[in-house]
């Protein structure tokens, strides 16, 4: 059983029937999942939800699927830690991690949207998934495809961090390097998509994929003891896991699981590839496409899907947009390790620093509940800090040489 | 002074399955409208009920998004080449086939 009553265009609202498709055929708008959310409010509660799997599925009536989950049984529930640490040093004493750099089973919020997209995949009888990605997504892909059984095929920027190609190939996926960019493999999926029954995730069915994201946002404020913090940070890329996490608050407010939810959301871009941030600093309602060119990969996406509603959701909530250099980026993530032992990807240093930005110019205070979301681990992107945390001391197998090394005087 | 238009194939049911057309006008409004004149239909597909441009329409003026020009009153000329695209197709207009 499930609750979802169909889909709906987000523009024009005209309802459709619950199928593998995503744009509007009327006015070309994406199309959303309408839920049931009076029979959800009757079914579920904080005591029910507490009861539940630790995982994503704990949130199983707010995704739309029909059935029961049948992959990625275990993905989701990561650790919400308090960052003390981190926070002395940004000047913080009220600061949480949301640290899906340990999601199950790829390392990646990704496994949230992947797992709800191929159960889906499944309930609609398709037998091949497929994607475009920045990676993250494409390891997940590949990951979920092969616990369910199906075929895959994955597309990715060519020069992507060989971390990323490598945790895809592993899965023994179909894995193609397209010469471009994001922007340039998303468009040639979007044509291919239109020519093969495949479930492109992030295409075909990428209504029901987007909404694993929301379990994000859930985590976070059940995690928090059922209520909403003051800010959420948020790495931006195509702006779906930004609208998610907003729309998970408002949602858990209209189920009376939470009390009015007063949440500021803040946009986190690189700075070599910040259409959002800039959008939201020229107070513009549209993106303006750029060629992105930064370290931060994972979230290059110059011509973000759901762009005009990130930009909505930040200024909904009251929050902002910043956007940091590679330089600052690599700064995060040694920050983040090095008070909180957390080793993330890039895009976790995007949002560390943007965060430190964020303080600095008084948005955020001292004592706000402060929520930084981490959404990937830095082991898939090794390239971007190797030549910047030091190297290896080899010594001989003697103490003398490691003493003559390391100039430490014997303790007695 | 005729414009060229590229129609996407979604909307080719109303342009007698043409994927370009000709249109006159002195700025992209006054193109829009005329080819409602021609093919009538088109305008709704192209403006919501409030009479703006649908947001997830993108105009271009020689592969030049409209938002970043003037918009509806982005004069145009003999010569210039005008593409409707769903925002779905992504990215600038070039790779874009229908």
């Amino acid at each position: 059983m499930g609750f979802v009553k169909g889909l709906q265009c987000k523009e024009c609202k005209r309802s459709y029937a619950k199928k593998p498709i995503h744009v509007c055929e009327f006015c070309f708008g994406p199309l959303e999942i309408v839920y049931d959310y009076e029979g959800i409010k009757e079914a579920i509660s904080r005591d029910s939800i507490e009861a539940g799997p630790k995982s994503i599925w704990r949130y199983r009536e707010l995704l739309p699927i029909d059935g029961e989950p049948t992959v990625g049984k275990h993905v989701g529930f990561t650790p919400l830690l308090r960052g003390e640490n981190l926070g002395k040093v940004l000047g913080l004493t009220n600061l949480y991690i949301k640290n899906d750099s340990v999601n199950h089973p790829t390392l990646s919020f990704k496994d949230r949207v992947v797992s709800v997209a191929v159960t889906k995949a499944k309930e609609f009888g398709y037998d091949t998934v497929a994607c475009a990605s920045t990676g993250n997504l494409a390891n997940s892909v590949a990951a979920h495809a092969a616990e369910a059984g199906l075929k895959s095929y994955i597309f990715i920027p060519s020069d992507l961090e060989s971390g990323k190609v490598l945790g895809t190939l592993i899965y023994g996926t179909t894995l193609v390097g397209v010469r471009g960019n994001y922007d340039d493999v998303n468009r040639l999926c979007s044509e291919i998509a239109a020519n093969y029954k495949w479930a492109f995730v992030n295409i075909t069915i990428r209504p029901y994929y987007g909404d694993g994201s929301k379990t994000f946002g859930y985590e976070i404020a059940e995690q928090l003891g059922w209520r909403a913090p003051d800010h959420i940070i948020v790495p931006v890329a195509g702006s779906s896991l930004i609208t998610k996490v907003w729309m998970a608050l408002k949602e858990f407010e209209q189920l009376g699981l939470i009390d009015t939810v007063k949440t500021k959301i803040y946009a986190a871009q690189a700075t070599g590839c910040s259409p959002v941030t800039t959008a939201i600093k020229n107070g513009a309602e549209f993106i303006k496409p750029v060629k992105p060119h930064t370290i931060a990969k994972s979230i290059a996406i110059g011509n973000p899907a759901d762009g005009y509603y990130g930009i909505k959701t930040v200024v909904e909530s009251g929050g902002y947009g910043e956007d940091v250099s590679d330089e600052e980026i690599v700064e995060g993530m040694k920050l983040l390790a090095r008070t909180e032992g957390i080793f993330t990807e890039t895009a976790g240093g995007v949002t560390v620093s943007v965060t430190k930005k964020l303080i600095e110019q008084g948005r955020i205070k001292r004592d706000d509940l402060t929520v930084i979301s981490i959404t990937g681990n830095g082991l898939k992107t090794q390239e971007a800090v190797e030549n910047s945390i030091g190297e290896l001391t080899v010594i001989d197998p003697r103490i003398g040489s490691f003493q003559k090394t390391f100039n430490i005087e014997e303790e007695k | 002074m005729p414009i060229n238009v590229r129609i996407p194939s979604p909307l080719m049911k109303l342009t007698n399955n043409q994927g370009e057309v000709s249109a006159e006008g002195k700025n992209i409004g006054e193109v829009l409208s005329d080819l409602e004149r021609q093919y009538p239909g088109i305008r709704e597909r192209l403006y919501d009920e409030n009479g703006s441009l649908r947001r997830f329409i993108n105009i271009y003026k020689n592969e030049e998004d409209i938002r970043f020009l003037d918009g509806e009153s982005t004069p145009t000329k003999d010569g210039d080449e005008i593409s409707i695209i769903p925002a779905i197709a992504g990215g600038s207009i070039k790779n874009v086939r229908f």
